[in-house]
């Protein structure tokens, strides 16, 4: 039994003009698919990572999830009994008005059992008296410990983390990362980990979700996808990764950006911007089928 | 050296006193050659920038040192002259790229402007001229695209065109500044390429701020690390990266995620780089240092020779 199943769930959002706007200038109804028949499980304990560039619907299956959207098909199945969020912005997920008590006992409020706000400080790194304190009072990087304090309060049995660690600076980045994966081992949360940086999520995923134009193009354990990546999308964006250990190997260029969603290309979306694509990838969508959604990998036509 | 910046500081006048933003900073840029400058926030590295340029905010202001550029001093000028310097012979390029556009007019009318401004050459030959920018920073169809509007680009496409514009009086230095920080990991990779092979092709001196190890990497041949003000560690990238000297240096290579390195835990600089108003006494770096001694605590370590880099850090001093 997986703690949460995703089936087939797509979500549509309207982004007409005004209905007056509409009638005068005879302009159709213009509907966003912004996720687009995703599936997915997540067993108790691991940690899966959807990542993708800005627009590719990432975000929107975390608040899908998290019932913050209801979907437009599909289903979502949570065997779980509570789930919590950590939100990219430490600046603006923190009531500025409330003290760091309120703020992170107010989860609690649901809860039979009401633990000391200290222990969660205490978990996080945060020192005791850090609970009578405002959140302007802190820097980045500590408000995004009080916001992983105030979700462990609830509970959770699923973690969602939406960019947790996009918005702080790379030793910061480190301290965060290193802390949830502290609470992952001691506390056996399970994670969904939404991120657009690769190495970030190499480091603390066990599966990868590459999500392109709002569906998954490619789903695999992350040491595989890592050393050897099927779709050509999820190729392109490993070559795209600037090369820290400066080994001076020949990268190929990238071409073109990713296309208007308003009116994403036909059959597979990705095939305007791929080497490998054929008469077949212009007018047919490639079915998910062994954890890879490319015409190329299913035909065996792509190098290894 | 096209560009050279000598005990360069900026303080800013608060209510608790005078904060020093810039702390004696030293460099210089050859032509053709990437300086990277490195840090995370609030260390510095765009307020170089912008001191170099001289448009920093005020009060905040240039409390000592020089900036020469291709050996004429600059720091001192008038605003007038500065002015016309700036768009002369120095391109600046900012993270967002609308801010550098002027929303109302069409990107051919802002470069033209910009050509017409500093370069002698008639209407007709400015927008030949500008068309060729375009064409080299990789807008497809140029002509075709001339007369629209910044709003018609997409962020990579618009970050081009704020390239061209930066370019387009020839400029001699290039200051870009966070250029692919708002960019998607595929745009950001045509962007590098595209400011690396202008700074070899055209011979200009680039100054590029980021707080991005990886596009350094990609892109410089030297960098400047900075914290708390001032640099830490200056030396050739491929040193800095694979034997850092500062311990700082040490801890922010490692804190940086890598790919293909199997790693269950990343090393950790404890606590976070000191606000200006408590700048701690001796290196800025002691109290989070793992290494540090009773001298790091009371004196202020200059860069040192330390391998083929140099590093403001006691353990470098020859004894």
């Amino acid at each position: 039994m997986h703690l949460l199943s995703v089936d087939s769930v797509s979500r549509d959002f309207d982004v007409s003009s005004p209905w007056l706007n509409r009638v005068l200038e005879r302009e159709p109804r213009r509907i966003l698919r912004a996720v687009d028949h995703v599936s997915f499980e997540i067993s108790k304990g691991e940690t899966l990572a959807l990542v993708g560039e800005s627009g590719c619907g990432k975000s929107t299956v975390a608040r899908l999830i998290a019932g913050l959207y209801a979907p437009t098909e599909g289903h979502i199945a949570f065997s779980g009994r509570r789930l919590q969020m950590i939100f990219q912005d430490p600046y603006a997920s923190l009531n500025p008005r409330w003290r760091v008590r309120k703020i992170i006992a107010e989860p609690m409020l649901f809860l039979e059992e009401q633990k000391p706000v200290e222990q969660f400080l205490l978990q996080v790194g945060l020192s005791a008296d850090d609970a009578e304190r405002y959140p302007h009072e802190f820097s980045g990087g500590q408000r995004q410990r009080i916001s992983i304090a105030r979700a462990l309060a609830g509970e959770p049995d699923l973690l969602i983390c939406d960019e947790p660690t996009s918005a702080l600076d790379v030793s910061v980045q480190a301290q965060i990362l290193n802390l949830m994966a502290d609470l992952q081992d001691r506390l056996g949360l399970t994670y969904l980990f939404i991120s657009h940086n690769l190495a970030v999520v190499s480091l603390i995923a066990d599966r990868v979700g590459v999500m392109y134009l709002g569906r998954i193009v490619e789903l695999a354990p992350a040491s595989r996808l890592f050393s050897s990546p099927r779709h050509p999308y999820t190729r392109m964006l490993l070559d795209a990764v600037p090369d820290l250990a400066m080994s001076g190997k020949s990268r190929t260029p990238v071409a073109g950006e990713v296309p208007n969603p308003l009116a994403p290309p036909s059959g597979c979306s990705f095939h305007p911007r791929c080497r490998y694509a054929t008469a077949r990838c212009q007018v047919e969508v490639p079915r998910f089928s062994d954890g890879v959604a490319c015409h190329a990998v299913e035909e065996g036509r792509l190098p290894t | 050296m096209i560009l050279e910046v000598r005990g360069l500081s900026v303080q800013f006048p608060s209510r608790r006193g005078i904060l020093t933003a810039v702390d004696d900073v030293s460099f210089s840029i050859a032509p053709g050659e990437v300086l990277g400058v490195v840090g995370e926030s609030g260390a510095g590295k765009s307020m170089t920038g912008l001191a170099v340029i001289r448009l920093l905010e005020p009060p905040g202001r240039i409390s000592a040192g020089e900036v020469r550029l291709e050996g004429r001093r600059i720091d001192n000028l008038r605003h007038e002259e500065m002015r016309r310097i700036r768009g002369r012979k120095i391109g600046v390029i900012f993270q967002d790229p609308l801010t550098s556009l002027n929303p109302l007019y069409t990107i051919g009318e802002q470069i033209e402007e910009t050509i017409l401004t500093h370069l002698p050459l008639s209407k007709s030959q400015a927008r030949e001229h500008a068309l060729s920018l375009l064409r080299e920073v990789g807008i497809p169809a140029p002509e075709a695209r001339y007369s629209n509007y910044p709003h018609h680009f997409s962020g990579g496409m618009r970050q081009r065109v704020v390239i061209a514009l930066a370019l387009a009086a020839e400029p001699r230095l290039l200051i870009a500044d966070e250029p692919t920080t708002a960019l998607d990991v595929s745009i950001q990779a045509q962007i590098i390429a595209l400011l690396k092979r202008l700074a070899a092709e055209r011979g200009a001196a680039v100054m590029l701020i980021t707080h991005d190890m990886g596009v350094i990497a990609e892109t410089a041949q030297r960098v400047a690390v900075m914290y708390a003000g001032r640099i830490v560690e200056l030396g050739p990238v491929r040193d800095v990266i694979h034997s850092p000297r500062h311990p700082y240096t040490v801890g922010l290579m490692g804190s940086i995620p890598k790919l293909g390195v199997k790693q269950d835990r990343l090393l950790q600089i404890e606590g976070a780089m000191p606000r200006l108003t408590a700048i701690p006494q001796g290196c800025a770096f002691n109290p989070r240092c793992p290494r540090r001694f009773d001298r790091c605590l009371t004196d202020r370590p200059e860069l040192l020779a330390a391998g083929a880099s140099r590093a403001a850090c006691w353990l470098h001093a020859s004894p």
